[in-house]
């Protein structure tokens, strides 16, 4: 086994922390105020090279791993974004990369990847319905054969991304459930513009997570060309799996880098708070163990995640990991986030303090992309081989 | 013209620096390590030469351990063309690294020179002074603004109280100070570029220099500890105190 990083990963490692940096907790904080897309910095990160990591060179990316994107994505949320940045490199790199570069044809691949690598394209991904959720079996969204291409109808919602989005990764189905035999038959991949007419949407009211919007999506009868197509019509479900599963990769290197910075914050204010006797808050064990455990907690949550990635990279199964290392990280972080608040006291409910924006946007991953319950139901069946409870 | 850029190894500027135990020197083992930042500034400055048509290679030269050659890798990875490491376990001293500049300047005919004022770790601030002297060649330091043409330099220099304008004749060593740019991080389609560019290396001894410690080390402490103000109730009160306690006038 092999911990040590090479010459090439840390250089990519510092590049990403002084982006990070440059674009740091006050940038974060005006933006979530404004509910503001991260413009600026996501063009930066594109201009280093980081949004096309895990991209094949021929498209201008850099053709390494998800360990390479993992330790990038990890870093540049570190610096002052939290969690939520990670989000767009679900959106950009892995719904539009990864679904591109494996299943689609080699003209969307010449059209699409090189504007994506230098984010002119951002993209965004339709899965989830208003009675589709953690089911996603249940989509309804179909997609009936109109001369040589598709005629779309149906609503989305919790669509990450799309007022800010160029192109949208639908999931529909163009069979109907009673047509075919098993429920994972006659889903397809279509890629289609955002502007497209028929297609409306409208953003929901939420918690956190301000810089991108989560919206309701309408299609109705949207235009769809042959050429749109992402993979195999009728046999999009296993596609889609495989897109899926990177994207726990990215929410954990997300989740711990926002634990990080969290951690780091909490460490800084009680280091200099004095309430009693002319020591620092921080000098108490009542503050130290319970940021020490999230600290334990991020830690082991980032190895499983880098053994999910290297799995990945190797072409084995990391289904199992990735879930493990996303259970933990998502709690890890909301921890670690109500921790570091309530070593901060009053202050740590502060806009200026920063911690209160990292614990509202924290709230989102213990059921985004997949709920806590999901993962732990998997993990009873696949890895204890236990009989399926739902 | 090319263009010589010595970078050296440093404790990263975001670690806080721990004397060791013994009192040797500080503590570097398991420490964040990084390019000198006001070399990465020289870097910096040479890339824009370049890509203003004003240079043609880029040659980043470190004295140092073998770990030295990642501070060369930053260097290519931010746009340089090629590497030197001069390798030793030696403490290293100013004029030890200005002999063994000097050889490999006159060995690859740099039009140019630039190097940060000092590094971050001794501070000497002595390196580019010694080096210029060694070469015969024009020096300015503390360059916060360049501008090359004719064969000549028009630099402008920090100094106490203000600006000073120069102009001198090339070939020179010119070390430069914080203002003259901000250093672009390097981009990892660079960073996978630079893993194919040739890093040299050679030993002081290749050159013909000793660069054995003229130095003794006697201790190394932590500055004391910086004791808490005092109000005072009156200018008389301060002037006294000053006089007779602090004994400043």
């Amino acid at each position: 086994m092999e911990f040590a990083l090479s010459t090439e990963q840390e250089m990519m490692v510092e590049t990403a922390r002084r982006i990070g940096e440059q674009f740091g907790l006050d940038y974060w904080r005006d933006h979530d105020e404004r509910k503001a897309f991260p413009r600026e910095m996501w063009q930066a990160i594109c201009d280093a090279g980081l949004c096309g990591v895990a991209l094949a060179e021929e498209h201008g990316g850099s053709g390494l791993g998800m360990i390479e994107l993992a330790l990038a994505v990890e870093e540049l949320c570190a610096g002052g974004a939290g969690a939520t940045l990670a989000q767009i490199f679900m959106l950009n790199p892995i719904f539009g990369g990864v679904a591109i570069s494996k299943f689609g044809t080699e003209a969307m691949k010449r059209d699409l990847l090189p504007g994506l690598v230098s984010g002119k394209i951002n993209f965004c991904m339709a899965l989830t319905e208003p009675d589709s959720g953690s089911n996603a079996l249940e989509v309804r969204s179909f997609a009936r054969a109109d001369g040589n291409g598709w005629r779309l109808n149906g609503r989305k919602i919790w669509i990450t991304g799309v007022p800010d989005a160029q192109k949208m990764l639908v999931i529909a189905r163009t069979k109907k459930v009673e047509e075919v035999e098993r429920k994972t038959q006659g889903m397809t991949l279509f890629m289609v513009d955002v502007g497209r007419e028929g297609l409306t949407h409208q953003a929901i009211a939420k918690l956190g997570t301000n810089t991108l919007s989560s919206s309701n999506v309408f299609f109705d009868d949207v235009r769809v060309e042959p050429d749109e197509v992402v993979g195999t019509v009728d046999g999009g479900w296993p596609q889609l799996l495989e897109v899926l599963n990177t994207e726990r990769i990215m929410t954990v290197a997300g989740c711990v880098g926002a634990a990080r910075l969290a951690s780091r914050l909490a460490v800084e204010y009680t280091s200099e708070r004095k309430v009693f006797r002319g020591a620092p808050v921080g000098s108490y064990q009542g503050l130290q163990f319970p940021l020490a455990q999230c600290h334990a907690e991020t830690q082991s949550a980032r190895l499983m995640n880098l053994k999910a990635a290297w799995l990945h990279d190797q072409g084995l199964p990391y289904g199992s990991e990735a879930n493990t290392a996303k259970l933990i990280a998502a709690q890890a972080l909301s921890k670690t986030t109500e921790r570091a608040m309530q070593s901060m006291g009053g202050m740590g409910y502060a806009k200026e303090m920063h911690v209160e924006r990292l614990w509202r946007d924290a709230r989102l991953f213990r059921f985004a992309p997949i709920s806590e319950e999901m993962i732990l139901n998997f993990i009873a069946q696949h890895d204890l081989g236990m009989p399926r409870s739902y | 013209m090319k263009i010589l850029v010595p970078v050296k190894r440093v404790v990263d500027y975001n670690v806080k620096i721990r004397v060791k135990a013994d009192g040797t020197g500080v503590e570097t083992q398991n420490v964040k390590m990084s390019m000198n930042p006001f070399d990465e500034i020289a870097v910096e400055q040479a890339i824009r030469l370049k890509e203003a048509g004003l240079a043609e290679e880029i040659i980043a030269v470190s004295l140092g351990v073998t770990q030295s050659q990642e501070t060369i890798r930053t260097a290519l990875a931010m746009g340089a063309d090629r590497g030197i490491l001069v390798e030793t376990d030696e403490a290293l001293e100013p004029l030890g690294v200005a002999k063994c500049l000097q050889k490999i300047a006159e060995k690859e005919g740099p039009g140019l020179i630039l190097m940060g004022k000092q590094a971050i770790d001794d501070d000497a601030n002595q390196t580019p002074q010694m080096l210029s002297a060694l070469l015969g060649w024009a020096q300015a330091t503390y360059v916060s603004k360049l501008e090359i043409a004719d064969g000549k330099a028009k630099v402008k220099r920090e100094i106490d109280g203000g600006l000073e304008n120069l102009e001198i004749a090339l070939p020179a060593v010119l070390s430069v100070d914080l203002r003259l740019n901000e250093p672009r991080y390097a981009s990892l389609p660079n960073i996978m570029k630079a893993k194919k560019k040739p890093i040299d290396t050679m030993s002081p001894a290749d050159l013909g220099v000793d660069v054995s410690p003229r130095l003794v080390t006697l201790k190394v402490t932590e500055p004391p500890k910086r004791a808490g103000g005092v109000k005072v109730e009156s200018v008389a009160e301060l002037v006294d105190k000053l006089r007779n306690e602090a004994k400043v006038i």
